[in-house]
């Protein structure tokens, strides 16, 4: 017990403790809520930073012959930006949610392995840190730069030390093998998590949605991230030991690094999709008032998506000459993954159907998700054709379609989680003005991006040029793509702003502020470090449903 | 500790794929002509696993002695295999010429048969901490549960030995 504790007056609050003590704290910790707290801080940290890159990079582009930055640096640009996004915005964003949010919907008191989740926590993060100090240290060899600039799925032989002298790609790849062995871990730990520590009562039929879908997701990071970090020491032992996996003059085969790269790769992108279905599945429920439709079907079409999602591979790879037989499998397993994800979005319409609705901040960002996810789900099937992508791989359409998923789905339904499980995590409200303002601030920003881009894509743009010729009918739309980037980063800025002036001024947000069915809504915000003083017991999908409505409970209809 | 070999699994398959699609595609010697079945070696691993499943199942019944003893002999045949493969890279490096820069065939062979070693020898550290653990007297009928998972991860070891040795030693061939 310090001083200021045994000295403090009578009702006042004492948080007075030294700041190495706070910092300590949250450096040693092991619990599950501040661990995902971190790897959400983390992810909006790495956010910003791959946005103003993003930014850089679209001032290049704003005009033709524009001298913005080099064209190296525009290659250094690019690969920074899509490799920090996926592995350290994405990744830890959807890693951060599970961790605080499983525990609690399942009605335990912690992960099942604390120690090995902290230890998960600062592989990813110091994975990002290794790519980032390329910036600014690592002697390469002299005038090369240390800088990783070949792309964020890094094709052989790009790699090769002929081609890639000095670091820059060790970073790279050290980076991603480190942050890989941190998301195999975590996945572990939330497989293990769901398994074995639910509450008495709940059953795998009766789990929450987005418990769910974050066990097909960890199982999904198990299949998928391990032949990344296959493919990363393959890539290792050919540049320091001198091996020849992808060196062509050898007769290794630069296609087998694609194919390495992308069997992680396309799982990846469900990887980052299912948790953001599972954040639609939590809040389009409670802001309509009405119980999940159609929960059995929810989980077996998630668990088709998990499975069929392991062998599309290919269709990243339409336009390098695979056979006949080859374009054909993964052209229809792609069209078929649709089928299944169509579920999912009839579900969250009929859920909506007849409901009351309530657009709160959270469920705007749902409602746009639906909209945007909808479209890129059909630029998907567009792509999925191989003929069509024939026409339009390595296009500016390409590029379009996934900022579709990325940004118009996975985004717009992580910034509805955060407005959704605020009052949970910091205890107090968020301005619902502020929150409004950024969401139609970022929907305009990023319909005047992310529509206009596929025009210049079809025009036939390739993507990751650093300057184009005037004259190709390009100019104006390129002009327009840039503008929407102003709206989307003054989005960006409202949210943050929002964050941290709620958590120093915000109103108390009471346990329950959104009359919701869970479990993480019956303990206080935020949670005590236990979570629950009595561990629950359930008998419904909606345990607080029961408990609010004695009289009709929802056990009496499952 | 299942989760975890799905995961390894997903890794070695990536190994064994590029090892069977660059068999025969080196440009120049040596080919896999030069390698020596390892019969004397493989029943070693895979006896060793009939050996820690014995010990698991004594120290189920609170045997002790009887569960070291089984221990012991795992982390030896273990050893001698790990002594072994080491020989032969011995061999094929200072007598046949082949390190894993030489060519295709060297850069796949030294990296699935190296990372079946290096997963061999993670399960040797373990194992050895048990045994120095089981030799003070810390290990107790209740401990059962943990060493069963490290049984777990050291059968898993030995399947993956299989696939290598039919990999390397029988299709490749």
């Amino acid at each position: 017990m310090s001083t200021a504790d045994t000295l403090a007056w009578p009702g006042t609050r004492t948080t007075s403790r030294p700041l190495v003590d706070k910092l300590q704290e949250w450096v040693t910790t092991v619990d599950h809520k501040r661990l995902g707290i971190l790897y959400i801080a983390y992810a909006l940290f790495f956010l910003v930073v791959a946005g103003i890159e993003a930014t850089v990079m679209r001032i290049q582009l704003i005009r033709p012959h524009n001298a913005f930055v080099s064209p190296q640096n525009f290659n250094r640009l690019f690969t920074m930006h899509g490799t920090t996004m996926i592995f350290f915005v994405a990744m830890p964003l959807v890693f951060g949610f599970a961790n605080y949010l499983v525990p609690l919907m399942i009605g335990a008191r912690d992960m099942a392995f604390p120690r090995l989740n902290a230890f998960s926590f600062w592989l990813t993060a110091f994975g990002g840190l290794i790519l980032h100090y390329s910036l600014v240290g690592g002697y390469g060899l002299y005038g090369a730069g240390t800088v990783p600039d070949v792309g964020w799925w890094a094709y052989a032989p790009l790699t090769a030390k002929t081609f890639s002298p000095g670091h820059s790609s060790d970073y790279w790849t050290l980076s991603l093998l480190v942050s890989g062995f941190g998301s195999i871990l975590t996945a572990v730990n939330l497989i293990a998590t769901t398994i074995s520590m639910r509450c008495r009562g709940m059953t795998l039929g009766k789990m929450p949605l987005l418990a769910w879908l974050s066990l097909v997701m960890a199982g999904l990071v198990i299949l998928a991230v391990g032949p990344l970090t296959a493919a990363q020491i393959m890539l290792l032992i050919d540049r320091y030991l001198g091996g020849h996996f992808f060196d062509t003059q050898a007769g290794g085969s630069a296609v087998l690094w694609m194919h390495f790269f992308w069997i992680f790769g396309h799982p990846e992108v469900y990887v980052l999709i299912l948790p953001a279905f599972a954040f639609v599945s939590e809040i389009v429920p409670v802001f309509s008032r009405k119980a999940m439709f159609g929960y059995p079907i929810m989980v077996a079409a998630t668990i088709a998506i998990g499975f069929i999602s392991c062998s599309v591979w290919a269709h990243h790879m339409f336009s390098v000459g695979m056979s006949v037989g080859g374009h054909l499998f993964f052209t229809v397993t792609t069209m078929a993954i649709a089928v299944p994800t169509g579920i999912k979005i009839f579900n969250w319409l009929a859920t909506m159907w007849g409901g009351k609705i309530y657009f709160k901040a959270p469920m705007l960002f749902c409602v746009a998700f639906l909209f945007q996810f909808l479209i890129a789900g059909l630029t998907g099937v567009m792509l999925a054709s191989s003929a069509f992508t024939w026409q339009t791989a390595g296009s500016y359409f390409v590029v379009a379609h996934f900022h579709y998923v990325i940004i118009g789905g996975i985004l717009f339904a992580a910034f509805g989680a955060f407005y959704y499980w605020y009052p949970k995590m910091t205890g107090r409200m968020y301005s619902e003005t502020l929150a409004k303002w950024h969401f139609w601030l970022f929907l305009i920003g990023f319909h005047v991006t992310f529509d206009t881009m596929h025009i210049p894509g079809l025009l036939g743009m390739p993507r990751r040029i650093y300057t184009y010729e005037p004259g190709r009918g390009w100019d104006t739309l390129n002009l327009i793509v840039t503008i929407g980037v102003v709206f989307q980063a003054a989005g960006v800025l409202t949210f943050v702003f929002n964050l941290v002036r709620s958590y120093l001024r915000g109103r108390p947000a009471g346990s329950d502020p959104w009359d919701a069915w869970t479990l993480e809504w019956s303990t206080t915000s935020p949670p005590p470090e236990y979570n629950f003083a009595t561990i629950p017991t359930v008998k419904s999908r909606r345990p607080l449903w029961d408990l609010k409505h004695p009289e009709d409970p929802d056990w009496k209809y499952e | 500790m299942l989760s975890l070999i799905t995961a390894e699994s997903a890794i070695f398959v990536i190994f064994v794929v590029a090892y069977l699609f660059y068999v025969g595609k080196s440009p120049s010697g040596p080919t896999p002509a030069v390698l020596h079945t390892p019969i004397f070696l493989s029943v070693c691993l895979l006896s060793s696993s009939w050996t820690i499943h014995r010990a698991v199942a004594a120290l189920r019944r609170g045997e002790i002695a009887s569960f070291a003893g089984w221990w012991l002999a795992t982390f030896a045949l273990g050893a001698v295999f790990l002594a072994g493969t080491g020989l032969e890279w011995r061999h094929l490096i200072v007598d046949e010429g082949l390190t894993i820069r030489t060519n295709l065939f060297g850069t796949t062979y030294y990296s699935l048969v190296g990372l079946h070693a290096f997963h061999l020898t993670a399960g040797l550290l373990a194992l050895g901490t048990v045994l120095l653990f089981a030799l003070f007297g810390k290990v107790k009928q209740q401990h059962a549960a943990h060493a069963d998972v490290l049984s777990l991860y050291w059968h898993f070891v030995d399947v993956v030995w299989v696939a290598v040795f039919l990999v390397v030693y029988v299709i490749g061939r």
